[in-house]
């Protein structure tokens, strides 16, 4: 055993290194990156887009559908090196949820038309999953499809569709057969949301921001061939789309850099007592034990393991991790954290940088427990899956 | 970068588990814990011939040049029985210090003993003003002759009533700690052995004008700290297996024990509260799984005494949780002596206070 990378893979770090460099003044000019905040949908695809020039946006793709190809390790690397510097987040809704949905379920015809799209960027997708009635028994889900003549009809409702304002697509789950059980009778269906009949209503959330939608669909018209694989199969591709997304969410390196800016922040202002400055290492170690529990997830993948229940620890310690974090950067910010920014607006800043906009992170992230899969739901998979009870 | 055992480290896995699993079942451990002697020492023997006290000795002093994946593997299993014999303090730490740091004469003539089961070593360092940080020696060397003689007295030697010498902590002849192999019945030295709960045996030793010939003395005088606080890192990386392996035990016996424990019509084991209580049972069983590969691999880097404290505190936060909770599953049953469960919870909760407190290495890692 032994933990370090071969020469070859500290030279790709190097590439890494390198190419991030060149392209994070580029973002920060045309941004404000990472100060401001990114609104509108150019400035979420700033980086895809440079990233896609590289043939870097997909790393984990194959190369056959224009992925970068890299090995387990090399994506590790990437996303460290990304993280460290900071670089924005790139959406998952394509690249990392519907991409290898496609590749594994989707027809010929399907992933020729999709696959290029989502790699430049020129198809935003979103996810339809979530309905009023069926959150964590997403199983529950009313949304109805009805074929007739060679489409689809769709009525019903998605909610806390994320950032569907700017997409073009949506993935749905609709209930195509209601007399089956639950989990039989549900199928996967995409559908271009300038689709006569389809409404998009953005919810704001406790920091003020719209980050999540309604979507209602009315008598919605969708072509047959927009289903994927076989009809009323669609909850067994949903639930291999749901391991690919906990494996996207421990995002152990993005939270290292948010503990180092603490780490610096303890050392400087008066708030770094030593009571914080214990939390803080505290903090450390979870983060180490979290990394290397990632590192064994990735290591047992490279050989060829498949995502198993154990990706469950990830999804569960990393959205702990990723909230104690906001909570101590809250901590730290005290007063000046609870600043309004959002309506305070404009370049006036009271309070010291790191402050701003400390609350409104704290608030937005008690979503991550809530997303993907809540935590109870989790660990009500492992005591099924892994301790058979 | 890789994480995968090899063939001879599942070999050894598998030797040692057959092992105990046919000779040390729990029933059989809880005899020979209770006999006047405090242990079979037939185990010893076995685990000499199973080549495990020679497994982390380098191959030119006669061992089979394993390192820290190999004592880990050993501790995990040795964990998941309870095992009680020293053989982090004989096989891991004397062997260590003895393999990097001791002349020639005494390596020829300690090793070969210690791979073969012939002799135990314990170790020596705390003592009752030093709570449990190494630094603090009060314990004195002074020089005689071509000899030493000590004085001052030493806490909760594991191991002690079964050792054959002592490596012993002192102060002196010159500035700093010196380290000594000392014979446990050397003229001086006066042992109170006493049983600690977890089955295991112990002393408090006093040296009273102890005389150590001149070739017991292990690196230079005055020079011995750093030497010690290396091999507490692989103690407490061995320590941090063992605690795995006993919270990996214990969890399976509480998930089968709330299979089968019925209440309200259904085995508890169906109730959704015990059921996350156990999912977090098993992750922290993972992250300490991390942590003691993390710490085991950074043996001997720079990086080692920082991730050897980062286990420390991590695995002990585990080891309390997983122990805690694993009797309150239980019910009343975990309460009793009569099943493991309670024992088990017992070497977890001294899992806390070996080689340094998690507060103690908590500020350990802040600091470094």
């Amino acid at each position: 055993m032994d933990l370090s990378f071969s020469p070859e893979d500290e030279a790709f770090r190097a590439e890494v290194r390198a190419f991030i460099a060149e392209c994070s003044p580029k973002l920060q000019q045309s941004l404000g990156w990472p100060e401001a905040e990114v609104t509108s949908r150019e400035d979420y695809l700033a980086w895809h887009k440079l990233l896609y020039r590289k043939g870097w946006v997909a790393p984990h793709w194959p190369k056959e559908y224009g992925g970068a190809g890299w090995s387990v390790t090399r994506r590790h690397i990437f996303d460290e090196e990304c993280a460290a510097a900071e670089m924005p987040s790139l959406l998952p809704f394509g690249l990392m949820m519907l991409g290898p949905l496609l590749m594994a379920f989707g027809s010929e015809a399907q992933k020729k038309r999709f696959l290029p799209r989502i790699l430049s960027g020129e198809d935003w997708w979103c996810q339809g999953y979530s309905e009023p009635g069926a959150g964590s028994d997403l199983a529950s889900l009313r949304t109805r499809a009805v074929a007739e003549g060679g489409q689809f009809t769709v009525d019903g409702q998605k909610t806390w569709t994320t950032l569907a304002q700017f997409a073009d697509w949506i993935f749905c789950l609709v209930r195509t057969d209601p007399a089956a059980k639950p989990q039989e009778g549900i199928s996967f269906l995409l559908i271009d949301l300038k689709t006569p009949g389809i409404a998009v209503k953005p919810i704001t959330l406790i920091d003020g921001t719209q980050e999540v939608n309604e979507v209602f669909f009315d008598n919605v018209k969708v072509p047959t061939e927009n289903l994927v694989g076989e009809i009323n199969k669609g909850w067994t591709y949903a639930k291999y789309l749901l391991i690919h997304e906990r494996n996207t969410l421990a995002s152990v390196a993005r939270q290292r850099a948010a503990l180092k800016r603490l780490k610096e922040l303890a050392a400087r202002e008066p708030a770094g007592d030593d009571a914080f400055r214990r939390k803080l290492a505290e903090v450390e170690i979870d983060l180490m034990a979290l990394e290397m529990t990632e590192l064994r997830a990735l290591a047992a993948e490279a050989h060829g393991a498949a995502a198993g229940p154990e990706s469950s620890i990830l999804k569960i310690r990393g959205t702990e991790m990723q909230q104690l974090l906001s909570e101590l950067a809250l901590e730290a910010a005290g007063w000046y954290g609870f600043v309004d920014a959002r309506a305070l607006g404009g370049n006036r800043k009271p309070g010291p940088d790191f402050a701003l906009g400390a609350a409104a992170q704290y608030f937005n992230l008690r979503k991550a427990s809530i997303y993907g899969g809540s935590n109870e739901i989790q660990r009500n998979i492992i005591a099924k899956a892994v301790l058979g009870l | 970068m890789n994480l995968s055992f090899t063939e001879e480290q599942t070999l050894l896995r598998n030797s040692v588990a057959r092992y105990l699993a046919d000779n040390y079942g729990f029933q059989a451990r809880r005899k020979f814990v209770r006999s006047p002697e405090g242990r079979d020492p037939a185990h010893w023997r076995a685990f000499a011939e199973l080549g495990l006290l020679a497994a982390a000795i380098p191959e030119e002093h006669g061992g089979y040049g394993g390192g820290a994946i190999e004592s880990m593997i050993v501790m995990e299993e040795f964990g998941r029985a309870l095992v009680i014999e020293p053989y982090v303090s004989s096989a891991i730490v004397a062997g260590g210090l003895i393999v990097r740091n001791a002349a020639t004469a005494l390596q020829e003539e300690w090793l070969p003993r210690i791979m073969a089961g012939e002799a135990i070593v314990a170790t020596a360092f705390a003592e009752p003003d030093g709570r449990d940080d190494p630094a603090k020696v009060s314990t004195t060397a002074r020089k005689q002759g071509a000899g030493y003689v000590l004085d001052g007295r030493k806490t909760a030697v594991a191991g002690a009533p079964w050792a054959d010498a002592i490596l012993v902590s002192a102060r002196g002849p010159r500035d700093g700690v010196s380290l000594f192999l000392v014979d446990g019945n050397a003229s001086g030295v006066t042992a109170g052995d006493y049983p600690t709960v977890d089955g295991g045996r112990a002393s408090d030793i006093s040296f009273e004008r102890a005389e150590v010939p001149g070739g017991r003395l292990i690196g230079e005088t005055g020079a011995a700290l750093p030497l010690i606080l290396r091999a507490w890192d692989e103690a407490i990386a061995a320590h941090c297996a063992e605690a795995v392996g006993a919270m990996s035990a214990l969890l399976d016996q509480t998930v089968a024990y709330a299979k089968t424990r019925r209440q309200f019509g259904q085995p508890i084991g169906k109730f959704q509260a015990l059921q996350h209580r156990m999912a977090d049972m098993f992750v922290a069983l993972e992250e300490a799984r991390s942590m003691t590969l993390l710490a085991a691999l950074k043996l001997g880097t720079p990086e080692s005494a920082r991730t050897a404290a980062a286990a420390k505190v991590a695995v002990g936060k585990a080891a309390r949780f997983v122990g805690q909770q694993a009797i309150q599953i239980h019910g009343g049953m975990g309460m009793t002596d009569e099943l493991a469960a309670a024992h088990y919870f017992k070497r977890l909760t001294m899992f806390g206070a070996l080689f340094g407190s998690a507060d103690r290495h908590l500020a350990r890692f802040a600091a470094l």
